[in-house]
């Protein structure tokens, strides 16, 4: 089996790659971060100020135990030393509590942009239309909340702060070395360009090795997810030892990529210590050559070895700091994506809020495209009273969703308008509209809680003896009362409540008591209990109100008041069910076909 | 689901299947079925129908031992299936779930799942039994399509047929067939069922009904109710006998029948 192999669909997929270093891009992902911080910018001010403090003051010793040597050695003891002294012990104490204003002060600013940016982006998924989901897949979706957000955490709590402090570090150390002895600091510096050359080197294969990494750990998950899914195929035709074989090549990849990354690091690190030792011997060496021609103090000579230490650490964790860099801007990048997307269908301006609805419903030729896509609704109208149940009947295509759809505003027309009790949908908000809207799908969607709770989603204030009765209405209070809490049971996982699914979605839609219904009706199931009860719902649930069915049940079709017949986006036919048997058309041999078998 | 200890190779057999007094239940105190008698001669189909937790997909798991009975004995071909090695029983079993799962690979290694030896000429010859060739054929690539995530779409109907291809590329003398795929228009359903009908043959096939069209393919009718057997024959004499086979076929069958005379005037389905 070729399943999750190299090259494969699935493994062709790139991993964070960022393109656009133009700046443009970079000030745009510059501005997002800086616009997160506004709530935050006093905080965001100490978090700098205490990491300019702490970095001061790590930089401060080894200056100190000069002076307090080169009092030593001019025999000026007393108080001298005593000032340096207390002033070391301050400046430890000093450089104690920034580092702790600073981690916690980052901490709290960055948790609060992560929090705020996911806050953003829910608010903002939640605005965009019906069709971004219906083009997005909802994992794609998660990992910008989850993965995304992560890489940033990674970036905004600890990222800056290294690439802050590491700079400043290694800025003012070289800074320092010149100023104590530029001779001995320039000769010392001869091992840069060898340690520039390797980080460079390092940089790029980690980042190469990294991104191999978490595509092949991409491919571990995709290849268990899939295997998992297909459990009953894989025992039914015995591919147990195959799967196996697959898994453990996809397995050793992974591994192979995280041992590339190993030896990366096995080579660069030790190999930065090992020139911060020659860095070290040089200073010993040219130094100790320079004292005993007494061309440098002592002291100045052993400051020079601190700092010569404190010179390579910076170095290595902006190296470090590089993928983490990296992969923080891919996800921004993606995120940005994410925000940038405009909702299809937005408030006009000036809409008003729907007025109370009595539910009469007009579709004046109405034509409809999917996006850029080619018309798939060609000139729909329609005249639906008040309290009308109308089943929109026809194949798969030909439209039945899609007026059901516009009819909601998931969508607006192209051309024409559609109206309720004479006002233009266009012209109402989205919320005053689906308000006063009920909308069943084919399969009930089951939230995580209990069944009261689903039941009452759309009125949470309910009260627990209008649930019951709704629930008894539709007939599906025995049902419920046989679960193992009744109306206190969880739901919400897959699988063993999906007969559940439409009998709480009709109470649902029958508690919160819409004007206006839409109704995905389920294909009838072969089960005759079932079966009749949800007829009887039916009929309670379509009663006292405008109704539109999709429908697929000869039932609700029979009864319903209008039959509106639809292929390839047109009406052909409607009319009540002896309207449109007398017209002897499409109805009537669908009618008839059904009724010779 | 272990072998026993000694499992034997499944013995050579034309496909009978005999449930014999068999109970099971997933939870205790709750039997899906119980004490239940089922003779399937070799080569016969018969379509198992009932109510929503009658037992008819416990009872067709127990075949290929998805699980084992509480008491009693499924036999194929006279063997208890504990006693045959699982990989040696399974192999002669094709099942089409319900779901029709398709890994996300070629359409090729889809069929050949269960013999990835399977030659193109077999792969292609199992495809144009389950009424699959035509439509692979004009995919990009062919059998070399790759479907799944970011692959190509493929429909209910599609997903179906290749299913059967690839139950059909193991050569079982057994088949499992759950027709419960809404997503099918009447259009596709009879081709499918064109392409079961040429399957079925020389094979014993247990079929989980849920529309009149199947139901048309079984030799035999099976009515499952509360985990036992309610009534079983030909559809001709259950319908003047059985008040419960008149009631499933009047109500549920026909009702669904005109559902898919509705949705019959869909466009042959195209690739997504």
């Amino acid at each position: 089996m070729r399943v999750h192999q190299v090259n494969s669909i699935i493994s062709r997929r790139t991993a964070a790659e960022v393109e656009d270093w133009s700046w443009n891009t970079t000030r745009r992902r510059l501005g997002v971060l800086w616009r997160l911080t506004k709530p935050y910018r006093f905080r965001t001010f100490l978090s700098v100020f205490s990491l300019l403090a702490a970095t001061a003051t790590a930089l401060a010793p080894p200056l100190l135990a000069k002076y307090a040597l080169d009092d030593a050695i001019n025999n000026e003891t007393g108080l001298n030393l005593t000032v340096v002294v207390v002033l070391f012990v301050l400046l430890a104490l000093a450089n104690w509590g920034m580092t702790y204003v600073e981690t916690y002060m980052t901490g709290w600013v960055g948790e609060r942009i992560l929090a705020d940016l996911r806050k953003q982006l829910f608010g903002h998924l939640q605005d965009l239309s019906l069709g971004f989901y219906e083009r997005n897949r909802a994992g794609v979706l998660i990992s910008r909340m989850t993965n995304d957000v992560e890489a940033i955490d990674q970036l905004v709590t600890d990222g800056v702060t290294t690439l802050a402090q590491s700079t400043l570090l290694l800025s003012g150390t070289a800074f320092l070395l010149i100023v104590l002895d530029p001779r001995l600091a320039l000769v010392t510096l001869i091992v840069i360009p060898f340690m520039v050359i390797a980080s460079a080197l390092f940089r790029s294969r980690s980042a190469r090795a990294y991104s191999s990494v978490r595509e092949r750990l991409g491919l571990v998950t995709a290849t268990l997810a899939e295997d998992i899914a297909g459990m009953r195929m894989v025992q039914a035709f015995v591919r147990e030892q195959r799967a196996t074989e697959n898994f453990r090549t996809v397995a050793l990849d992974y591994r192979e990529s995280n041992m590339t990354t190993v030896r990366l690091n096995a080579y660069y690190f030790p190999f930065v210590s090992l020139l911060a030792t020659l860095a070290l011997a040089i200073v010993l060496g040219y130094g100790g050559h320079l004292y005993l021609n007494d061309a440098i103090a002592l002291t100045t000579l052993f400051a020079f070895m601190l700092y010569v230490n404190n010179f390579f650490d910076p170095i290595q964790q902006l190296s470090q700091l590089y993928n983490t860099f990296l992969s923080a801007a891919a996800a921004l990048d993606k995120i940005i994506g994410v925000l940038d997307e405009e909702p299809d269908v937005v408030d006009h301006p000036g809409a008003e809020p729907l007025a109370h609805i009595e539910g009469q419903v007009r579709f004046e030729d109405v034509h409809f495209a999917y996006g850029r896509g080619s018309e798939v609704l060609h000139g729909i109208d329609l005249d639906v009273p008040t309290g009308t149940t109308v089943a929109l009947v026809g194949h798969t295509g030909a439209g039945k969703s899609t007026i059901a759809k516009l009819l909601a505003r998931f969508y607006e027309p192209t051309s024409g308008r559609i109206t309720i009790d004479g006002v233009d949908l266009n012209d109402v908000t989205q919320d005053s509209l689906r308000h006063q809207l009920g909308i069943v799908p084919q399969e009930g969607f089951l939230f995580a809680g209990t069944v009261a709770e689903n039941i009452a989603f759309a009125k949470p204030d309910a009260r627990p003896e209008d649930i019951v009765r709704a629930a008894q209405t539709v007939g599906a209070h025995e049902f419920i009362l046989r679960l193992e809490d009744g109306y206190e049971t969880q739901l919400g996982e897959r699988g063993s409540r999906l007969s559940l699914g439409q009998r709480v979605a009709f109470a649902r839609a029958l508690l919160a008591d819409p004007r206006i219904l839409i109704l995905d009706e389920a294909t009838s199931s072969v089960d005759i209990g079932t079966e009749r009860t949800i007829e009887e719902a039916l009929r309670t649930l379509l009663s006292d109100r405008t109704s539109f069915v999709i429908a697929h049940r000869l039932s609700t079709i029979r009864d319903a008041d209008l039959i509106v017949v639809l292929e390839h986006g047109q009406v052909i036919e409607q009319g009540s069910h002896e309207d449109l048997l007398a017209r002897q058309g499409l109805y009537t041999s669908l009618y008839g076909d059904w009724a010779a078998a | 689901m272990a072998d026993r200890p000694e499992p034997i190779e499944l013995p050579d057999g034309d496909g009978a299947i005999y449930f014999e007094d068999v109970s099971f239940s997933y939870l205790p105190d709750r039997p899906v079925l119980e004490h239940l008698d089922l003779a399937l001669d070799a080569g016969t189909t018969v379509a198992l129908i009932g109510h929503t937790g009658s037992g008819k997909t416990t009872l067709s798991s127990l075949v290929p031992r998805f699980y084992d009975v509480d008491s009693g004995r499924v036999l194929v071909d006279g063997v208890d299936v504990r006693d045959v090695k699982l990989a040696s029983l399974r192999r002669a079993i094709g099942v089409i779930a319900q779901d029709p799962f398709l890994f996300s690979t070629t359409v090729r290694d889809n069929i050949a799942f269960g013999l990835p030896d399977l030659t193109d000429a077999g792969i292609e010859r199992v495809a144009r039994l389950a009424q699959a060739h035509e439509f692979v054929e004009r995919l990009p690539q062919g059998y070399d399509t790759d479907i799944g995530e970011r692959g190509i779409t493929l429909s209910g109907g599609q997903r179906q047929r290749i299913a059967i291809a690839r139950a059909l590329a193991v050569d079982p003398r057994i088949l499992i067939l759950d027709d419960a795929t809404a997503s099918v228009d009447a259009t596709t359903e009879a081709r499918i069922r064109a392409g079961l009908r040429q399957v079925m043959s020389g094979r014993t096939t247990l079929i989980i009904a849920h529309r009149l069209s199947t139901i048309a393919l079984a030799d035999e009718i099976v009515v499952l109710d509360g985990g036992r057997i309610a009534c079983r024959g030909p559809h001709e004499e259950l319908i003047k006998t059985s008040a419960v086979y008149r009631e499933i076929y009047e109500h549920g069958l026909l009702e669904r029948q005109f559902a898919d005379a509705v949705e019959a005037r869909a466009d042959v389905e195209e690739v997504a």
